[in-house]
């Protein structure tokens, strides 16, 4: 499988994604600079955090206007796997690839922490090696991560099981207090309706390794890689 | 001519960052104070002479771009 890491002025995960991909998942991964207009040939594209063009104006709100987000676009709208992480799922909404907007922390605090994810969807291709009740313990590191969407699309989001993660506790109990930035509905990530782009807050790419205190960010790389090559076998036969 | 673009959060959306110029405001004494928005001001200096032209592009610049309809409103003035 071969993976597309976008890298914006000021992104500054590209590189553990790039780390995550090769090193610990055994992928083909390569750097895509934000000013390229194609992507080249890739099966999925990864939106990396960090804090692109300076977080000015609002986040993400600049990178979308990089040429390889043209590129980016076609790729979604053709059934590409794209996955945002942290700035990354902002860019992704910024660019209406994902509904909804990330604001400030109800807290006003940069967090940064360990936190636990309770899969909500199965049937996506980021969530599909996920085990049933299996919480996923990844950090967090953000200022600006708290989800909102008006109503309906919320009532939307939920009907067609589009969130695919809530913060929860130890427990897997979605509380109040489990909730890092006031995400409405304690959500952390989700998906379009075609299930072909995700987004989310945690960074998996920094939980891949039992080194770094949890290796449940695999679970999500690996959910990638499944369907992509389910795709190749048949592109074989 | 000059665009003066005012920018406040949606009154749906949560505005901590208000909250907290609220609660300071108290702190310092300024009672009587119902609530705080903080938004953006940004001002835009023009060389055409079109006062509609630019009107129309700096709306649309808005709403696509300068401010994020989701969660914000915005007031565009042109002097």
């Amino acid at each position: 499988m071969t993976f597309a890491v976008l890298q914006f002025p000021a992104s500054n995960c590209d590189q553990d994604a790039i780390h995550a991909l090769r090193d610990v998942l055994g992928q083909s991964a390569r750097y895509v600079w934000h000013k390229e207009t194609s992507l080249g040939d890739v099966d999925a594209v990864i939106v990396p955090g960090g804090f692109s063009y300076g977080d000015y104006l609002r986040c993400g709100a600049i990178a979308r206007f990089s040429p390889v987000m043209q590129a980016v676009l076609q790729f979604a709208a053709s059934g590409g796997l794209v996955l945002g992480i942290c700035n990354g799922f902002q860019v992704l909404c910024e660019a209406g690839l994902l509904p909804g907007a990330l604001i400030r922390n109800r807290s006003l605090q940069f967090r940064c922490e360990h936190v636990y994810l309770k899969t909500l969807a199965a049937d996506s291709p980021f969530t599909n090696q996920i085990p049933p009740d299996k919480l996923l313990k990844i950090p967090i590191a953000h200022g600006e991560g708290c989800y909102f969407a008006d109503e309906e699309t919320l009532d939307k989001l939920k009907a067609n099981n589009r969130i695919l993660w809530q913060y929860c506790n130890a427990q897997g109990e979605v509380t109040d207090a489990a909730n890092p930035n006031g995400s409405l509905w304690n959500i952390a990530g989700i998906c379009n309706e075609r299930r072909n782009v995700a987004g989310l807050m945690p960074h998996p790419e920094r939980a891949c390794e039992q080194l770094l205190g949890s290796a449940d960010g695999c679970l999500i790389f690996q959910s990638l890689i499944h369907p992509l090559q389910g795709r190749t076998v048949s592109k074989a036969a | 001519m000059k665009a003066k673009i005012i920018i406040t959060p949606k009154k749906a959306v949560v505005d901590p960052q208000g909250k907290a110029v609220q609660n300071a405001l108290g702190q310092m004494g300024n009672n009587g104070i119902n609530a705080v928005h903080v938004g953006k001001y940004l001002e835009i200096e023009l060389n055409d002479a079109d006062r509609e032209t630019a009107r129309r592009q700096l709306d649309e610049a808005c709403r696509k771009f300068l401010s994020n309809p989701v969660i914000e409103d915005f007031r565009l003035e042109i002097e």
